[in-house]
């Protein structure tokens, strides 16, 4: 081997370097073990073992969304591969910055079903925003080094980069990332068009009933564009709501702040968006659990959309101007041009409107009685997030009921702090998320919201919590049902429970004990509180077994096919069967 | 595409004709059909061709139909694929020519030879293969000439037919090759 040549495996961890990555999540197999090689010299890379390539995938995705960091994956060809699909897809949907790299039998094995082979770029083609497979080696750093760009530029996203194991093993001249790469596409234009901001300025301070919605894309743009959005919100003082990916980018203590919107969000903040004259969308895609029923969807509104990606724009709902670029750019031109205007005193008075919002405050659509000894989910929340607000926490969630108990209940005052499964609603998100998340800030408190169903589905990384010592706090909301299935069940298909009661659980004190960690139960509202103090002091991961009152059911909701004004606040309201069409949706 | 019904106005479906400079890379092709059968968009016709060596580049011709709604949703999506570099709405545009390559086998005896022949000279196509009982015909043009040619022929005898799709390219002097100096 010649001075300046290293094999193919050290040039593509050399380029991980060279990219800034500090850890990556993985799990060892025949096709990469020269890349397993190459990591064990290393010293600037910690490798984390995961127990399931999914898990890996999400573990990343947790690092990343905490961070704003380009999270990392190594998996092995065929099931390494495979396993990491469903990871992919909800990074995919979530727009979470991920390289996945995967190994791959020789190249002159491809094609031939050999041991361990799958068509990984073909089965990933659809669940990434760009893949590669190596088939050239002096290629191999130039796409690494692409693939980081892909991945953080424009809307984020995962990109997988296939590795035959004859590429990692062959000499590769290292080559160096070069400052500028070619721009990979043209959609995410830099220019802004300052006659549109100030149309769009205008139009927000004439507004009578304005309302702004943020999502994930201003989280994206970093803790920044969170600051603007605050801003613009003060400066207007007009009301904000917040979809499901964007909590925590407006404080919750903001009072401008009308809580989560869409299929579970409060009633001010739905009615707000029925009722609006001018909506600004900063960094949202009109998803169905926020829209409703589209053709009732803010009926009488102007609607502006700032959204990084252009193929959200105009993609379910037509608005009247689309702005394309990155949230925190644009936040910036219009707050400039808000105030410049504001200045002219152009700014219609909000009296009426905020006295009509405060009437749908009045209802308080996220009231619950706590009555009884049995603990009321909604209420093992609250006390969560009070006995925790003062620490740093960050909250991850699995996928159900739990999750939006956690989106309403939780209050978020910061973004990258709450990490959860949106588009894909996968369940097993929660737990190898918060393995990432606590990897990246190991002195935080971090929490799994969960469900016992959800924890059931990626339970194995507790042997990574334990190897690694993370002392994540698993918070098992505990009914002993998938309780968003039943919930569905007993709305919309009278009352039979086909299939969603979790039967045969296990005890998951004794299940922690086994994995020498801390368990700990409680099933009366009295010992609620005890026990969450005792969890926050444990030093180490703990699962908390929160028994719940298990047929609680998740309040306010817009049933399905319905629209923003025709929400129910309790299961007495259910009065309206849901349409034939509502039926046939998920 | 969400389930929820979209919030259009009940738009008629135009066809459009689109024009992609990509990478000619292994998975490029695959990444655009894919993106049609994902998203439920209709592909009318689509033809791919390496156009440039030097600096690798394909072109693809496609024939899509939708609402200007689903259409503009067609050219965003299609940008966001990476070895995507051009997306350009011919029928949007202005003028340009569309055409296509049809090879029509037919199976003929007797006096319907004669016919043929008539035919195939009126549609000034060109007999590339003859033998006593079969003809091969090529012909080019817009894909409606096509379609009255096959027509034609299916009624003289038993045929085979192979298209290309159509090609596309816009009228008068405008040219790509500033944008292709951007890629």
């Amino acid at each position: 081997m010649t001075l300046n040549y290293i094999n193919g495996a050290e040039a593509v961890i050399k380029a991980l370097v060279e990219n800034g990555v500090e850890v990556i999540f993985g799990y060892p197999g025949g096709a990469v073990l020269p890349l397993y090689d190459a990591l064990f010299e290393n010293k600037k890379i910690k490798h984390i073992l995961v127990r399931h390539e999914q898990a890996a995938v999400h573990a990343a995705e947790g690092y990343a969304r905490s961070t704003g960091k380009v999270g990392c994956v190594l998996v092995t060809s065929g099931p390494g591969a495979t396993n990491a699909i469903t990871g992919l897809t909800d990074a995919l949907m979530d727009s979470v910055p991920i390289i996945c790299l995967s190994g791959q039998v020789p190249t002159h094995l491809i094609g031939t079903d050999a041991f361990q082979e799958a068509d990984t770029t073909g089965i990933s083609r659809p669940c990434t925003k760009h893949n590669y497979l190596v088939k050239d080696a002096d290629k191999l750093c130039e796409i690494i080094h692409k693939s980081f760009e892909i991945a953080s530029s424009g809307r984020p996203g995962p990109v997988l980069v296939d590795l035959p194991k004859d590429i990692q093993l062959s000499n590769v001249k290292y080559v160096n990332k070069i400052s500028k790469i070619d721009k990979h596409n043209n959609n995410y234009s830099s220019k802004i068009d300052q006659n549109l901001i100030s149309k769009v300025a205008k139009l927000l301070l004439q507004a009578e009933r304005p309302i702004i919605y943020g999502g994930g894309g201003v989280v994206n743009s970093g803790p920044n564009a969170s600051k603007l959005l605050t801003e613009l919100v003060n400066i207007l003082d007009c009301p904000v709501t917040l979809t499901l990916m964007g909590l925590g980018c407006v404080p919750n203590t903001n009072k401008n702040f009308l809580g989560m919107l869409g299929m579970h969000g409060t009633y001010e903040a739905n009615l707000a968006m029925h009722n609006c004259d001018v909506m600004l969308n900063v960094g949202a895609r009109f998803d169905d659990r926020v829209t409703g029923r589209l053709n009732a969807f803010a009926p009488n509104s102007k609607k502006v959309h700032i959204d990084v990606d252009k193929s959200s724009i105009n993609k379910v709902v037509s608005v009247d101007y689309g702005i394309v670029g990155d949230c925190k750019e644009i936040l910036s031109k219009l707050v400039q041009e808000v105030k410049k205007l504001h200045n002219q005193k152009t700014v219609k008075s909000k009296t009426r409107w905020w006295s009509q919002i405060n009437q749908w405050k009045d209802k308080n659509s996220l009231g619950f009685k706590q009555v009884g000894n049995n603990i009321k989910p909604q209420q093992a929340i609250k006390s969560l997030y009070e006995k925790t607000k003062n620490f740093d926490t960050y909250i991850t969630t699995e996928v159900g009921q739990h999750q939006m108990w956690a989106a309403q209940y939780f209050g978020f005052s910061r973004p990258n702090h709450w990490m959860t499964s949106g588009g894909l609603g996968t369940m097993g998100y929660g737990l190898p998320s918060s393995v990432g998340v606590q990897i990246a800030y190991p002195k935080s408190l971090v929490i799994d919201i969960s469900g016992e169903a959800s924890f059931l589905m990626n339970m194995q990384e507790l042997s990574t919590i334990v190897q690694y010592k993370l002392p994540i706090k698993i918070f098992i909301l505990n009914n002993e049902w998938m309780g968003m299935v039943r919930q569905w069940q007993e709305l919309n298909h009278g009352s039979r429970y086909s299939e969603s009661y979790t039967a045969s659980l296990p005890d998951f004190v004794k299940l922690a004990e086994s994995f020498g960690i801390s368990g700990l139960r409680v099933d009366n509202i009295n010992n609620l509180e005890a026990t969450i103090d005792e969890m926050i002091n444990i030093k180490g991961p703990v699962i908390a077994d929160i028994r719940v009152e298990k047929e609680e059911n998740c309040f306010p909701m817009i049933p399905s096919g319905a629209a923003h004004n025709e929400m129910i606040l309790s299961s007495d309201d259910n009065q309206k069967d849901t349409s034939d069409e509502g039926l046939a949706l998920v | 595409m969400s389930v929820y019904q979209k919030n259009e106005v009940n738009e008629v479906e135009t066809s459009r004709t689109l024009s992609l400079v990509v990478d000619n890379q292994p998975g490029t092709l695959a990444r655009v059909i894919g993106l049609f059968s994902g998203r439920g968009y209709n592909i009318e016709s689509l033809t791919v061709t390496e156009i440039d060596k030097i600096r690798n580049l394909s072109r693809i011709s496609l024939v899509t139909r939708g609402t200007s709604m689903t259409i503009e949703q067609i050219k965003s999506q299609l940008l966001r694929i990476v070895p995507v570099h051009i997306v350009r709405d011919l029928t949007l545009e202005g003028p340009f020519i569309k055409s296509e390559l049809a090879l029509v086998k037919l199976v003929v005896k007797g006096a319907n030879r004669v016919e043929a022949l008539r035919i195939a000279e009126t549609f000034r196509a060109r007999t590339l293969d003859v033998t006593l009982s079969s003809f091969v015909f090529e012909l080019t043009g817009k894909p409606s000439k096509l379609d009255a040619f096959v027509h034609l022929m299916r009624s003289l005898g038993d045929t085979e037919i192979s298209r290309t799709g159509v090609s596309a390219i816009s009228r008068g002097e405008k040219t790509e090759t500033k944008l292709l100096d951007q890629i």
